[in-house]
């Protein structure tokens, strides 16, 4: 009796420190039970030409695990949809649609964000080194491009969050321009 | 055989002999020219240029399936590369990356000339204010990133004006960086030759060469499994023309054997036979001499109708022998000639009402069908004769001549049920009325349904234009021409606003015309000007003035730049899509504008033609105007239809007479039209102009029985005979037409299904309502 109790203690000590340090696996599965909402954004792009951060504003939705939209209200109006392997942007009257299932490049992109959105592991680390740093409640997600072909666009995208919501992703790219996209989240109805 | 029957072979062999140098040096021709009206509208005159000269008529889709994407991609290069070098093929795109740098190059480097937002205003200090703070605005979308290391260059944003006019935003998709097929299973490349649409040998030695190239990149890929299919206008004319070569060949030999053998049966003499088939042949011969005299090419399907014109032609030389075995040649020509003669004036007058339309192909096939008979008719009388030997043999045809009487005698009860037959047929002919005909030509088209159904899925998987509406401009010299197009540009525009159209191609995007582009750089300051402008404009701007100096000097470098022309384009895609859309011609220029229809719904073509309205451009609907062709043939075809009836009933009224002896003669072909036509609607047959041509020719060649059954006063009942002559010559008319029937060519298909059942029920029904013997 002595011996199942000091087993089980033992084993909840082995288990004790696992649970406290937060990792990919749990992230990911924490993740994959958002199962979308919406969320105004702020985006700020850095680029070295302009004295300031070009700032754009809207509002973002998604819809797991494949459908993301990014309204943006200002500075001029324009709607991207990402749904599944179709891209769509409409702009001033414009209207482009392109399927980015078989552009390699592209895709790692939107995988970036699909993939963190939607906690699909396998999907980010094909084409990404995967790097957690902080707790279940503020981590920090560092993607490094592992593939040569991304990795002369981006050096590196940033996601940070709570749980099981993105609230910012910043991308810089490799000319040492950058930008930076905080989300907050809008209670859902 | 005496001396006048040597002459008389001698004549007719020297004529054959000329005839047979003639044929020898004839042009033949399958293309779509059979079917494109000899004196068209303006607007049809486009859709002709079009479908012989037009740029998309020499596009041919190329899709390479097997093996992986990869694979797939690899082989797509390598057949871009080999198909590129030489001169059969102007253009060949597959999507590669760089395929598209030389157009790249030419829309940055000549921005400040071709960009339509280049105006005065532009380059004032407000402009330029509110371009470059635009520009700022796109960096914020991911489609405007991309632009980021132009802004110094670029910073009003001209490159991205212009980039938004090209493919009108639709690509293809792209799989291993080529493109491919909306389910990525092929890859596809795109092909333009040198050879014109019209030109089927160079079609079809572009198409061979595209073949012998892919089997020789496979072969070195050391893959096996590719497979290509190929798709487009000029496979379609090259295809056409294999069948109708192929089916010249096979219904002519399926004819000419099953008559010539059903002959041999009856004459029992290769004498006779050989006798017998001197008009056929004549007449065949005569008959391309005479449309190559007359047209200069002939038809494909025109001598494809030569089955018909053997069984027809060869009743001739049955009648002659069957006829004058008995009575004598002299007594032949007296009583019977003078009907045979009638005969083949009804048939000219069939055929011959078909010279005066405006569907080059029916009047070649009248032309034809007329000589042939003529000639066949004119050999029997003056070369059969004097060639005759004194005395023939020929085995009695009396017993089948007196069974048939027999027959006759019982198909007589069936007048009056054959009268409800025809009554019937004709209220179903009035019940369904409206969908009897196939509305449109391409009811007519000799493509095969599985041809076009893999061209409309090349053509949506690659997205090929269809063209089928079009904005035309025409002026007398190349500058005149691309004013012309810009002021209808300015109007599409506003259309293109309105949403009444989805956008449109225009050479004068990537060649303005001169006054244009003198405009466009009249508009561009000079650099210090520029320089002070753009401090004042960009002083509380991100994008400080002072980075803009790439920007000054590529303006400064515009205003010096010549004038683009032509040759600037040399090299680029962009050459190709300009000389597709600018067309010089005998005495002028056109320009034609492809239009788009709206994203949502059909283009509005009043509202089109209500903006173009006094502005000299010409709004066509190439649909529309083929199927209003197609309506004006089969008006015509009515119409000469109705006059080739009207000329035979007054010469047959003319030589019978009498009303009731005419009436007697007419009935029985008036319920074989009712009887067929009826029979074949019910049995599915959709029908068509070529169907309406066939009643014609029913009256026209099934008068030819009825006639021997108008018998003269003095003699109350066929001899056995004559009418062993008209069964056995009603059967090769009927082999004739019928293996007509067989083809697959809806024109020869269309005549042959009608007219084969339509002469021997014409003969069956003139013999069971043959007047009855009035006693004497």
């Amino acid at each position: 009796m002595n011996r199942r109790i000091l087993l089980g203690l033992l084993l909840a000590a082995l288990t004790l420190p696992a649970s406290a340090a937060f990792d990919i696996g749990q992230l990911m599965a924490g993740l994959a039970t958002h199962k979308g909402g919406r969320a105004r954004f702020v985006e700020k792009k850095y680029i070295a030409l302009l004295d300031k951060p070009v700032v754009s504003t809207g509002e973002m939705s998604y819809v797991a695990p494949d459908r993301l939209e990014k309204r943006t209200l200002t500075p001029k109006p324009e709607t991207l949809v990402l749904d599944k392997d179709k891209v769509s942007i409409e702009r001033e009257r414009q209207k482009l649609s392109i399927s980015i299932a078989n552009q390699p490049e592209a895709l790692a992109f939107v995988d970036s964000i699909r993939g963190t959105l939607s906690g699909n592991r396998a999907a980010l680390e094909k084409s990404y080194a995967l790097h957690l740093a902080g707790t279940a409640d503020k981590w920090v997600l560092t993607l490094l491009p592992s593939d040569q072909r991304i990795a002369a666009q981006v050096l590196k995208i940033v996601v940070s969050g709570s749980r099981n919501q993105v609230l910012g992703i910043e991308y810089l790219q490799a000319d040492g321009d950058r930008s930076v996209l905080s989300i907050e989240p809008i209670a859902g109805p | 055989m005496n001396g006048r029957a040597v002459r008389s072979l001698l004549l007719w062999l020297l004529a054959m002999l000329a005839g047979a140098a003639i044929v020898w040096n004839s042009r033949f021709t399958a293309d779509m020219s059979f079917f494109l009206p000899a004196r068209p509208s303006a607007e049809q005159q486009v859709l002709v240029d079009q479908l012989k000269e037009g740029a998309v008529t020499r596009l041919l889709m190329v899709a390479i399936a097997g093996g992986d994407a990869e694979q797939r991609a690899g082989l797509s290069r390598e057949l871009r590369r080999r198909l590129a070098g030489g001169a059969d093929f102007l253009s060949v795109q597959n999507g590669e990356a760089g395929s598209d740098e030389a157009d790249r190059a030419y829309l940055l480097r000549h921005r400040y000339l071709l960009s339509p937002a280049v105006t005065p205003e532009r380059f004032t200090v407000d402009g330029l204010r509110t371009a470059i703070a635009d520009s700022i605005d796109r960096l914020a979308s991911p489609a405007g990133m991309m632009l980021k290391t132009l802004l110094p260059r670029d910073p009003t944003g001209e490159l991205v004006a212009l980039l938004g006019t090209l493919a009108g935003g639709h690509q293809p998709d792209s799989r291993a960086g080529v493109w491919a097929s909306r389910d990525g299973e092929r890859a596809m490349l795109l092909v333009q030759t040198a050879a014109l649409g019209s030109d089927t040998d160079g079609q079809q030695a572009a198409i061979e060469r595209i073949h012998a190239e892919f089997a020789a990149a496979s072969a070195a890929a050391g893959g096996v499994g590719f497979t290509l299919q190929l798709s487009g206008p000029g496979v379609f004319a090259v295809n056409s023309r294999e069948t109708i070569k192929a089916e010249v060949t096979r219904l002519s030999s399926i004819s000419s054997i099953t008559i010539f053998l059903l002959l041999l049966c009856i004459y029992r003499s290769l004498r006779l036979l050989g006798m017998g088939l001197l008009p056929v042949v004549s007449g065949s011969l005569a008959a391309v001499v005479a449309v190559s005299l007359a047209y200069g090419t002939v038809f494909g399907i025109t001598v494809g109708f030569g089955s018909a014109l053997i069984g027809e032609a060869v009743d001739y030389s049955i009648y002659y022998f069957v006829q004058s075995g008995r009575s004598g040649i002299d007594a032949w020509k007296r009583r019977f000639w003078p009907t045979i003669r009638l005969g083949v004036l009804t048939s000219i007058a069939g055929f011959g009402a078909l010279l005066f339309s405006g569907f080059p192909g029916l009047a070649q096939l009248g032309l034809y069908a007329l000589t042939g008979i003529l000639v066949a008719a004119l050999t029997t009388r003056f070369l059969l004769p004097p060639l005759s030997p004194a005395s023939w043999q020929m085995p009695d045809l009396t017993p089948l001549g007196r069974q048939a009487e027999r027959l006759i005698g019982r198909l007589r009860h069936l007048r009056w049920p054959v009268l409800g037959l025809a009554v019937a047929a004709a209220v179903v002919l009035f019940v369904d009325r409206d969908d009897l005909w196939h509305p449109e030509l391409a009811a007519l088209s000799p493509v095969s349904r599985a041809d076009q159904q893999r061209d409309m899925a090349l053509r949506a998987d690659i997205g090929a234009p269809d063209s089928r509406y079009l904005v035309i401009t025409q002026g007398s010299d190349r500058e005149a021409a691309l004013q012309q197009a810009e002021a209808a540009g300015r109007q599409l525009d506003r259309l293109v606003a309105a949403g009444v159209i989805g956008g449109y191609d225009s050479p004068a995007r990537f060649l303005p015309s001169q006054a244009t582009q003198a405009a466009r750089r009249a508009s561009l300051p000079e650099p210090g000007e520029l320089r002070q402008r753009l401090a004042a404009a960009q002083a509380a701007s991100p994008l400080a003035a002072a980075r803009l100096e790439p920007f000054i000097a590529d303006i400064a470098a515009a205003r010096a730049a010549p004038a683009l022309d032509r040759e600037a384009l040399a090299g680029s895609n962009l050459a190709l899509a300009v000389d597709a859309l600018l067309l010089a011609h005998n005495g002028g220029w056109s320009v034609l504008l492809p239009l788009r229809p709206p994203a949502a719904g059909e283009l509005d073509a009043a509202a089109l033609q209500a903006a173009l309205a006094g502005s000299g451009a010409l709004f066509i609907d190439m649909k529309r105007e083929f199927d209003q062709l197609y309506n004006d043939y089969l008006h015509e075809a009515m119409l000469l239809s109705l006059a080739g009836l009207g000329a035979i009933v007054v010469l047959l009224a003319a030589t019978l007479r009498s009303p009731r002896r005419l009436a007697a003669v007419l009935l029985p072909l008036v319920l074989a039209v009712l009887i067929v036509i009826a029979g074949l609607h019910l049995m599915g047959e959709r029908l068509h102009l070529m169907h309406l041509i066939g009643m014609l020719l029913i009256i026209a060649v099934g008068s030819n029985y009825a006639l021997f059954f108008d018998l003269p006063p003095d003699q109350p009942q066929l001899d056995p005979e004559t009418l062993a002559s008209m069964l056995i010559a009603c059967l090769t008319t009927a082999i004739g037409f019928g293996t007509l029937a067989l083809s697959q060519v809806p024109v020869l298909h269309a005549v042959g299904i009608t007219v084969g059942p339509g002469a021997v029920l014409a003969l069956l029904l003139a013999a069971i309502f043959v007047p009855r013997a009035r006693p004497r």
